[in-house]
């Protein structure tokens, strides 16, 4: 791999690294109410929001009230969508000759959900079937309201963990009008204009008529795109703009957009390793949970890179035709990516996307070479676990730190605990039911797609192996609500708005609660003193038992599956 | 606890909340981008003789042998830019070689014996890509130095201007954007009305 892969790879990692510590130390300031530079401006308007929303901030929701408040929000958020799109049609900017496809109550009712779960599956290329007041009243507001919601989750299970004696995990609304307000708002203006200046269009023009260079006829979609495109990596959601989503020159028009929008994926879920550490008192412990994360950040992205530079062998085998990288090409398998982009940063967006729910893309991964493709795929299996989505992520990781200390507590005859919180039987029935929750969606869904005649219909451009690895995908990818897909499947057909709709639902709220269930468990605990028989857990060891834990889980839960498809083709490929 | 009572918050939260980040916060966006990058914010178009005549961010298709062509497009029927996308063929698809072969079959003709660098005859990711590589460009440049009447070393001179480099040294990948080269051939040595189009 190119040495310039390798300096762009190292650099980003750096930038976040460096981004952690500060971050993290604004996150825990904003949700402990405490002051920030931000307050003059945003204080009255919080408390406007509160008076308006007769919410009384100081009250503190224990675990069960919690989860019905996010459940009503996303509820919420998914009906007032569900009557933008349907109402479409009535409301301002719409192109009737552009805005072709239409909008059935299925593909709404999958849109809808999809948003409000920060999934942002896309059965439907927006430049032709969303108007502006959609893009911008429907999507960008959900993009910031689905992103909050998942960090108000988030820094309620870190509660869980850092309160003693509690039955109060804080405030899911006044968590999420500061995670709003606070954190996704003010970045969101400035990294718009970032965007901006680097050729992202903000307008709201109708479609441009040009007459191309030749003498053809080029119609070029416009609209409102940068306020949307921040907000969907911002809030780890993932639903662009257009249908090629940030492969599109107007989404994503520099490498350096490319990299500020990868940039805004990770920092947040990163910061919230370094959040967690602060607000248990032992920041030690979240650095562990975050070089754990860098490492298997890396490790799928050198496989990756290594995968996509090396190219396609049947092409190789193309005597006319040269992949070698050198000064004046990228080389490698260009299939479905940018020429700006090269291997190095098309890589490096399918791993980051794949890592923490977030659904953009900057190429097509379903033309990826079967390894390549695989890393995306194993990054979504392991339970987005590497960085995560916004607060999602930081819960699924400790979720794995507390399987792991369960195993290993059995293996060494010691009473499994973590930060001084007892993981006993009512903690091990929330953590099973959690950790079981995605093996078995995804095996029936895939199952049942693959023999039926409508899952089958999906398959309109690849088949075989290839093509199960699509039907796998898209499942997995609405289970972790990280929305991205292998395109070839058509997926506008009821069959897959409805099921994809039932796994996003799923791996949102299913996950959600069982962890605000046991985050409350937790809370309710007294913390018990460390003592030599204690397990440590920010050593190397518990490092290594924690990627041990997490390859293992998602390893034996889908390896067969795996097996049916990438392995396979990847073995058709090369023979 | 009841459940009703989360409700009305739920609804008042989300309604605040979107009238202020879908309504108040792109429509402030937007003014503060069309005072300070206009021409961006508009799109990035390109005028020539009061006409719009592309982007220089969206690739456009070019047949002519007095131009630079572009790469293979996916986008409905080549380049519609309301239309983005890729193949998403996989690569073990015989639909994707066959693709492939065709391409490079067309592209031995033009100058045979070298090697065709891969982006020409591989599709983009969003069937608009305005750039190709710099050794695209390069293989380009016997064909049209013969339809312009230039010295090759003239076109690379061209080629050149319209090459961007990694950004700041070390982001993304060097490219040569199609339109504008295409646009400075046509401004430098336009071909005349008898030569072929």
């Amino acid at each position: 791999m190119g040495f310039f892969s390798l300096l762009q790879y190292a650099l980003f990692l750096l930038i976040v690294t460096v981004l952690v510590k500060p971050v993290g130390g604004y996150l825990s300031l904003v949700f402990s109410g405490e002051r920030t530079l931000l307050d003059p401006a945003l204080r009255p308007l919080e408390r406007l929001i509160y008076k308006l929303a007769r919410v009384d901030p100081d009250e503190e929701m224990d675990w069960k009230r919690y989860a019905v408040s996010f459940v009503c929000s996303g509820l919420a958020g998914t009906l007032l969508l569900y009557a933008i799109l349907r109402l479409q049609y009535v409301l301002p900017w719409f192109f009737a000759e552009y805005h072709t496809t239409p909008l059935t109550a299925d593909l709404v009712m999958n849109t809808a959900v999809s948003f409000s779960t920060t999934t942002i599956w896309q059965a439907y290329a927006g430049e032709s079937t969303m108007s502006y007041f959609s893009q911008m009243v429907g999507l960008t507001a959900q993009g910031f309201l689905a992103g909050a919601a998942g960090l108000a989750v988030g820094m309620a299970f870190i509660r869980g963990l850092a309160r003693d004696n509690s039955k109060g995990l804080g405030n899911f609304w006044v968590d999420l009008v500061r995670a709003s307000l606070w954190v996704l708002l003010p970045v969101s203006i400035v990294g718009s204009l970032l965007l901006i200046w680097q050729g992202v269009p903000m307008n709201f023009n109708r479609y441009v008529n040009a007459v191309t260079l030749e003498g053809g006829s080029q119609v070029i979609a416009q609209g409102p795109v940068a306020g949307l495109e921040l907000i969907k990596n911002l809030g780890t959601n993932g639903g662009g703009f257009f249908n090629a989503n940030g492969a599109h020159p107007y989404a994503n028009p520099t490498p350096l957009t490319n990299s500020l929008g990868m940039l805004a994926i990770v920092v947040l879920p990163a910061a919230l390793t370094n959040t967690f550490g602060r607000m248990i008192g032992r920041p030690r412990q979240g650095w562990l949970l975050f070089w754990v994360m860098a490492f298997l950040f890396t490790v799928g992205l050198l496989f990756n890179g290594w995968a996509e530079q090396r190219g396609n062998p049947r092409i190789a085998g193309e005597p006319n035709v040269t992949m070698q990288s050198d000064r004046a090409q990228a080389g490698g398998n260009m299939e479905g990516k940018e020429v700006r982009f090269g291997i190095s940063q098309s890589v490096l967006t399918a791993v980051t996307t794949s890592n923490t729910s977030t659904g953009s893309y900057n190429s097509m991964h379903d033309s990826y070479t079967p390894a390549g493709g695989m890393v995306p795929l194993v990054n979504m299996l392991l339970g987005e676990i590497i960085f995560g989505g916004l607060g999602g992520g930081i819960y699924s990781m400790i979720m794995i730190a507390l399987v792991g200390l369960f195993l290993a507590g059995i293996m060494i005859g010691r009473s499994p605990e973590y930060l001084g919180k007892l993981i006993g039987a009512s903690e091990i029935k929330l953590i099973t039911l959690y950790t079981l929750a995605g093996p078995v969606i995804l095996m029936v869904l895939t199952a049942v797609a693959v023999v039926t005649e409508p899952g089958l219909a999906g398959l309109t451009v690849n088949g075989g192996p290839h093509g199960f690895t699509e039907i796998f995908y898209a499942y997995a990818s609405s289970f972790c609500n990280n929305g991205q897909s292998f395109a070839g499947l058509s997926a506008n057909a009821a069959f897959y708005n409805v099921t994809t709709a039932i796994a996003m639902m799923i791996g949102r709220f299913g996950l959600a609660i069982p962890a605000l269930a046991l985050a409350g468990l937790f809370a309710a605990q007294r913390r018990r003193p460390m003592t030599l028989g204690t397990l440590p857990t920010d050593t190397f060891s518990f490092g290594v038992l924690l990627v041990g834990t997490a390859v293992i889980v998602g390893g034996l839960s889908y390896f067969a599956a795996l097996a049916l498809g990438p392995i396979v083709e990847h073995l058709m490929m090369n023979g | 606890m009841n459940i009703l009572k989360q409700i009305y918050p739920a609804i008042a939260i989300t309604v605040v909340l979107t009238v202020l980040l879908g309504i108040v916060y792109p429509l402030v966006v937007t003014g503060l981008a069309q005072v300070m990058f206009p021409a961006k914010a508009a799109g990035s178009l390109i005028e020539k003789d009061g006409k719009v005549i592309g982007s220089s961010l969206i690739g456009q298709p070019f047949t002519g042998p007095g131009y630079f062509h572009s790469r293979p497009s996916a986008a409905g029927t080549g380049y519609d830019a309301t239309a983005s996308g890729g193949t998403n063929l996989g690569p073990t698809s015989q639909k994707l070689m066959d693709n492939i072969k065709t391409a490079a079959a067309a592209l031995q003709d033009e100058n045979p014996g070298t090697p065709i660098p891969i982006d020409l005859v591989t599709a983009s990711a969003s069937g608009l890509d305005p750039h190709i590589t710099p050794a695209a460009a390069e293989f380009q440049v016997p064909r049209i130095a013969k339809e312009r009447g230039l010295t090759a070393d003239e076109v690379r001179k061209m080629v050149s201007k319209h090459t961007e480099g990694r950004q700041f040294g070390l982001l993304g990948e060097p490219r040569v954007n199609v339109l504008e080269l295409n646009l400075d051939l046509d401004a430098t040595r336009p071909m005349s009305k008898g030569e072929s189009r």
